[in-house]
């Protein structure tokens, strides 16, 4: 069997005090579309950070694809192939919603500033590429039409569907959503099932969505992990979760008569 | 798309003058005749200021950095390229091309020595952000004016002298266009796109993989090395420079300009400039017009309550500087 492309092993964090997750271990595999849920609080957008560099364990191992992501600042760690999005949209405000995208591509340019500033040839044929490719997945979106509109006057569901997109364009391995149906209504969020689906296996990627909605997370999640107050309870099918009287209990509290 | 027409004409505006004034003064001489050395003075101003405010929009308006130490910068431009000039130019002669090309790259070897400041002070505080880079920057503005005041070879508190007058309106404006021409240019490219990313929002940019440490540097340390240059063609202009002349209150004059004329907008800074530079002396020029009523010449004597004041006004109507707004985040395609 081959290792995971994303492996946490027995991962610790401590504010002060507070222990926000504690020996986490997890992992997700090539392609795989995983859910991690809990109760508010739960530590899940904790686990994202550290993952994605935000944060340093206090503990443990993260490695990807086979390496360690520790001591590396973000920015590193998503030019090895971890793209994010936010639970609280983080759009590039003061550009076009082309721009935002077009950003994200920034890294995978190698015309260094002395091109930029004469416009070589070489400096256009880039452009030139980048620009193809931020429209062709702009076009699979559905954003082209608005490509040169400012993003903060795009609509929600489409300022969270822009994220995805800019997330992409980084070209990840690994795609970690969180939240994306926050604020969404229940048809904007059987779309958005649609959406993540269809990301998944249009580019082939592994997905880490942390969500808050049930049907969202059961509805499309092929495994699943629980959070609460920063351990794992559970993890398994959506079947499975559904039926695990811990998951439950921490969702909705214990009987009183148990 | 009629942004990107706007800043080919000041471009070309900025060249215009740089011309013009090179075929009235005849070439070398640093005068030109038919001028008012008054208005000369205020002209080569407006040049050296164009530079400085539109070096600094690049870290305070595109990067949304706040550095507060531009006049420091400044002052290691005017004091190294003037150490230069003092020091080999009596070997040249005056007059020729040897002593302009000295200049030349005296005014670069300062710029050089700016950006190398600039390196050296942005590496470890633009880790800071807002008011602690403000106060790490002003307390950087304040030591680079300590180390002058003490610095015996330099002049220390009498001030640095007997600098030949290189700079003349032609060297102000062409040294002006190449700065305008090279933010723009470097504002439009993919470095532009990070700069406004890292304004935006710096998490989520360094989430898609932008290096927002290289990108503050980089916008911290091209704009040292203009405000370097500026400082040189000061010195030179000046013929003498004292360290009070590069303090804080330098440093906020250029934060004014950059303000004032919209945060991210080339245009607008360098309309802030010339206004900026003209006002105050417009100002003075009302204060001794013999056909105003006596009440109104002594308002304008208080020409710097007046100028305040009106910076006060324009700050309330239009918080977002004159040229500021959507404009300053849009940039071009290639098809």
């Amino acid at each position: 069997m081959t290792s995971p492309l994303l492996q946490i092993e027995d991962v610790t964090i401590q504010f002060g005090g507070l222990k926000a997750v504690s020996d986490f271990s997890f992992c997700i595999n090539e392609h795989e579309l995983v859910g991690l849920i809990g109760p508010n609080g739960a530590g899940k957008t904790t686990v994202f950070n550290l993952i994605t560099g935000v944060y340093k364990p206090t503990a443990g191992k993260i490695l990807f694809a086979g390496k360690s992501v520790l001591r590396h600042r973000p920015y590193k760690i998503t030019a090895r192939g971890i793209a994010r999005t936010f639970q609280n949209i983080r759009l590039f405000t003061s550009l076009t919603v082309f721009d935002n995208v077009r950003t994200a591509c920034n890294m995978h340019l190698r015309h260094g500033i002395s091109h930029a500033l004469l416009r070589g040839p070489k400096v256009m044929r880039e452009e030139r590429e980048v620009e193809e490719s931020v429209m062709e997945l702009l076009n699979l979106f559905g954003l082209a039409s608005v490509s040169d509109e400012l993003c903060k006057n795009l609509p929600y569901g489409d300022q969270r569907r822009l994220e995805i997109v800019r997330a992409l364009a980084t070209r990840p391995k690994l795609l970690l959503l969180d939240e994306p149906a926050a604020g969404m209504n229940p048809t904007e969020k059987i779309e958005l099932m649609k959406l993540i689906r269809f990301t998944q296996e249009k580019f082939g990627l592994a997905v880490l969505l942390v969500e808050h909605d049930m049907r969202v997370v059961m509805g499309i999640c092929e495994r699943i992990a629980v959070l609460d107050y920063g351990r794992k309870i559970a993890e398994g099918t959506p079947g499975e979760i559904r039926a695990n009287p811990e998951v439950i209990s921490a969702y909705l509290g214990k009987d009183a008569n148990q | 798309m009629r942004p990107a027409k706007t800043k080919t004409i000041l471009l070309l505006t900025l060249i215009g003058c740089a011309i013009v004034s090179f075929v009235l003064s005849g070439g070398a001489s640093p005068q030109i005749p038919a001028l008012n050395p008054y208005y000369y003075d205020i002209l080569v101003g407006i040049g050296i200021n164009i530079i400085l405010a539109v070096g600094l929009n690049l870290v305070n308006g595109y990067t949304g950095q706040f550095s507060l130490g531009h006049a420091g910068f400044m002052a290691v431009g005017a004091y190294a390229s003037s150490w230069l000039t003092l020091t080999w130019g009596y070997t040249l002669g005056t007059g020729g091309i040897g002593t302009t090309t000295l200049f030349v790259l005296a005014l670069i070897a300062g710029g050089l020595g700016a950006a190398l400041a600039g390196l050296a002070v942005g590496v470890p505080s633009l880790r800071l952000k807002g008011d602690y880079l403000a106060i790490v920057t002003l307390g950087f503005n304040e030591i680079i004016k300590g180390i002058i005041q003490n610095c015996e070879p330099l002049g220390a508190q009498r001030g640095l002298g007997g600098m030949v007058q290189h700079t003349t309106i032609f060297w102000a404006f062409a040294f002006a266009s190449v700065t305008v021409f090279v933010v723009l240019n470097l504002v439009e490219s993919t470095y532009g796109r990070g700069f406004l990313a890292v304004r935006d929002d710096e998490i989520a940019a360094e989430a898609m993989g932008i290096n927002t440490t290289k990108y503050k540097v980089l916008a911290f340390v091209i704009g040292a090395f203009f405000a370097g240059i500026a400082g040189g063609l000061y010195a030179h202009f000046k013929q003498f420079i004292h360290p009070e002349g590069f303090n804080f209150l330098r440093s906020v004059d250029i934060v004014v300009m950059v303000i004032l004329g919209g945060m991210g907008s080339t245009v607008g800074v360098c309309f802030a400039a010339v206004i900026l530079t003209i006002l105050p002396e417009l100002l003075r020029y009302v204060s001794h017009l013999s056909t105003l009523p006596e009440w109104l010449r002594h308002i304008a004597e208080n020409r710097m309550i007046l100028y305040s004041l009106l910076l006060i006004l324009l700050m309330l109507t239009r918080p977002q500087g004159l040229f500021g707004g959507s404009a300053a985040g849009r940039t071009s395609r290639s098809q």
